[in-house]
């Protein structure tokens, strides 16, 4: 076991990934030279070379669409966005080539690529700075969403986005890189479609992902203290959600709440709750209760940030209102 | 009408061609012409549908530039325009055909329709229906050539990518983005701009600072040529030229070759605005008649061996439309296939 740093663990399977296959290539502003504007990068530039880790202009549509071009004739590109918020700027190309491409070319071709980097919000960063394009991108078919949320998860899961034969958006958390576990020595691999269950309850599920995991798993230790035993679901796969784990939880506890980052508004929790209440209906006690982002750009002042977003004891507070409206 | 741009001089005493290589030009334009011509009738009989935008006048450019590369090797990537295109990468007419009649046997599995001809048994990369979005797709074709030859050290790897838009496109901030970084990485790329004019209803000379769009190669310390687009042995001579050096690992090249379409933007286009002057003095140039005067003046060719070849050709397009129209429609059960790699 080794004590790794979440951006250490992220290099790590980079690492370990370009090894094994020299068709996976690093691209992006910074990532060469520099080592990534989060680190995750740093070293591989000397390790790999200029191609395999290339430094790009800042031209996030033409360089999206160069990796889709090189994903299409076998390569596999790994994009790194400096800030996932600056993809914005590639929608057309991730929207329209990389998810929809496949299909349109009746099969013709595969797009196996990597976009990841950082997102959510920060400390302070304004709203440019704090986008949650997770929920942007729901909507786009053809590709997989996934949101890392730990050192541990975060290199098991980017080695399976690696290795997938489709493009995989690789939500990381701004706030999250220094985050530490201990790694095994010895190479692992995460499913990208299966949620994880990070505290096992009764009480109620709560559906969460990315950094609003450790904001519940911090409210569930005030809960436990007051009797209170909720079970803490970390999505993983925001695209396609693991109705399964899903299921298996709501079955027990006949409770959800969904606490997120991104906006409440065409959401991520926006989502579930129609799939829950579409398939899991019959099995709920009480509405399904969303905790989201306000619906406004991410202000810069420290105490409005803060009011924007999810906190622990918003969670506490729900938490006990829902699971004492037994019924 | 704008003043029409006077094309370069092209050296004719420099033309080398055989009767086989003459021939296969005439054929592969004639293709292109009419297949378009079919399926014109076939969109006002209800066959297809859509939008369909038909390449009749540009044909040297396509027949120029890719039948001058490697066939099944080298890529190409169109856009919205690109049913000729395709056939000159090889994609046989039966399948086009299929494509537009939205059917199973089609090169995109009746999936794309005529903005979105694929295959990847010919490296067609596509039809790309959204303005410019084709071309950093293309130069990441031209891109894993590259790293190919310099980061895997395969000798091989020398294939060359064709890109081809429309003057239009050409306003883009993507061509811009990819001009700079194909030169700067030296990317075997040639971006073929086919400047027919008109972008819809924009006038070219409207939409630009500078109307000569091969100019704006040099700002990237890159290659650029003008070229007669009406006139196949020109365009053939500049594609050759910069075919080379894209695989000498000289660079990409600029090609704006001067063309125009013969019928409206799409077959929904009333083309109101083009003048009739205009028209007349382009259909003046049509590419076909041009390359049958100059096989003929230059004694490789016969009347009677032009003839053949357009009723054979002829042959070909029928028989695409009666295979289009017997083949099936796609399987409602496999609606969601192709979405991922796995299906
Ligand atoms: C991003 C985008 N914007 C607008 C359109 C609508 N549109 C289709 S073709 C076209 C004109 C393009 O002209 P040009 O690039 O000169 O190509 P041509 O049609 O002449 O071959 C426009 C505006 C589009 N398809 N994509
Ligand atoms: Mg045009």
């Amino acid at each position: 076991m080794a004590e790794t740093l979440m951006f250490n663990a992220l290099r790590e399977a980079t690492d370990e990934e370009m090894a094994r296959d020299n068709t996976v290539f690093v691209l992006g502003e910074d990532v060469g030279h520099y080592g990534g504007s989060y680190k995750v990068t740093k070293g591989l530039y000397e390790k790999y070379g200029e191609f395999r880790v290339l430094d790009t202009p800042i031209a996030e549509n033409s360089f999206s669409g160069l990796a889709v071009g090189a994903a299409m004739t076998g390569l596999r590109p790994i994009i790194e966005g400096m800030n996932m918020g600056f993809l914005l700027l590639a929608f057309n190309q991730i929207a329209n080539n990389a998810g929809m491409l496949r299909y349109t070319s009746g099969g013709n071709f595969k797009i196996p690529m990597v976009i990841r980097g950082p997102g959510g919000v920060g400390r302070q960063l304004g709203a440019e700075h704090s986008q949650r394009l997770e929920a942007y991108f729901h909507a786009v078919p053809g590709l997989k969403i996934v949101a890392c949320s730990t050192a541990y998860n975060a290199k098991g899961l980017l080695k399976a986005a690696i290795r997938d034969e489709n493009p995989v958006l690789f939500f990381e958390h701004v706030l999250l890189y220094n985050l530490k576990d201990d790694l095994p020595e010895e190479e692992y691999i995460l499913p990208l479609d299966k949620a994880e269950v990070v505290r096992k309850g009764k009480d109620v599920t709560v559906l969460t992902y990315s950094r609003m995991r450790h904001h519940c798993t911090q409210a569930a230790k005030n809960l436990e203290k007051q009797g209170y035993d909720p079970e803490i679901i970390d999505l993983i796969s925001l695209k396609p959600f693991d109705m399964e784990t899903i299921r298996e939880s709501v079955k027990k506890t006949h409770r959800v709440i969904i606490v997120e980052e991104c906006m409440k508004t065409g959401g991520i929790g926006a989502e579930l709750v129609a799939l829950v209440s579409e398939q899991l209906f019959d099995e709920l006690d009480a509405p399904v209760v969303r905790l989201s982002s306000q619906d406004i750009p991410t202000p810069y002042n420290g105490k409005l940030e803060a009011l924007t977003i999810v906190q622990p004891q918003q969670i506490v507070e729900a938490i006990h209102k829902v699971v004492d409206s037994q019924i | 009408m704008v003043a029409e741009r006077t094309v370069p001089k092209f050296d004719r005493s420099s033309i080398k061609i055989t009767k086989e290589e003459g021939l296969m030009l005439y054929e592969d334009m004639v293709l292109g012409r009419l297949f378009e011509d079919k399926c014109a009738e076939m969109y006002y009989r209800g066959r297809m549908f859509g939008f369909v935008h038909l390449y009749n006048g540009q044909e040297a450019v396509s027949t120029g530039v890719i039948r001058a590369l490697r066939r099944d090797e080298d890529f190409v990537s169109s856009t919205y325009r690109d049913h000729v295109h395709a056939l000159s990468a090889g994609v046989p007419a039966r399948e086009v055909m299929a494509e537009l009649f939205g059917k199973a046997t089609g090169c995109s599995k009746g999936r794309g329709g005529s903005m979105h001809m694929f295959s990847a048994e010919h490296n067609l990369l596509g039809g790309y229906a959204f303005v410019a979005e084709g071309i950093p797709v293309a130069m990441g074709a031209a891109f894993q050539s590259k790293y190919r030859r310099e980061a895997l050290k395969d000798n091989n790897a020398d294939q060359v990518t064709t890109c081809f838009f429309g003057d239009g496109a050409s306003n883009n901030g993507q061509f811009f983005e990819c001009l700079n970084m194909s030169a700067l990485w030296k990317l075997p790329i040639i971006y073929v701009v086919e400047n027919n004019k008109w972008a819809i209803g924009m006038a070219h000379d409207r939409a630009t600072s500078q109307p000569e769009i091969y100019k704006k190669a040099s700002v990237f310390d890159m290659e650029g040529y003008e070229v007669d687009g009406m006139d196949v042995l020109a365009v053939r001579d500049v594609a050759q030229k910069a075919i080379a050096r894209a695989r000498a690992g000289e660079g990409p090249t600029l090609i704006e070759a001067l063309t125009y379409r013969f019928r409206g933007h799409s077959l929904a286009d009333p083309d109101e605005l083009r003048s009739e002057k205009e028209k007349e003095f382009w259909a003046s140039k049509d590419p076909i008649k041009k390359l049958a005067k100059d096989l003929t003046n230059m004694g490789l060719v016969v009347s009677e061996e032009l003839k053949a070849i357009e009723e054979k050709v002829q042959a070909i397009v029928n028989d695409a439309v009666e295979f289009a129209e017997n083949s099936p429609e796609p399987d409602p059960d496999e609606l969601r296939r192709y979405v991922f790699a796995e299906d």
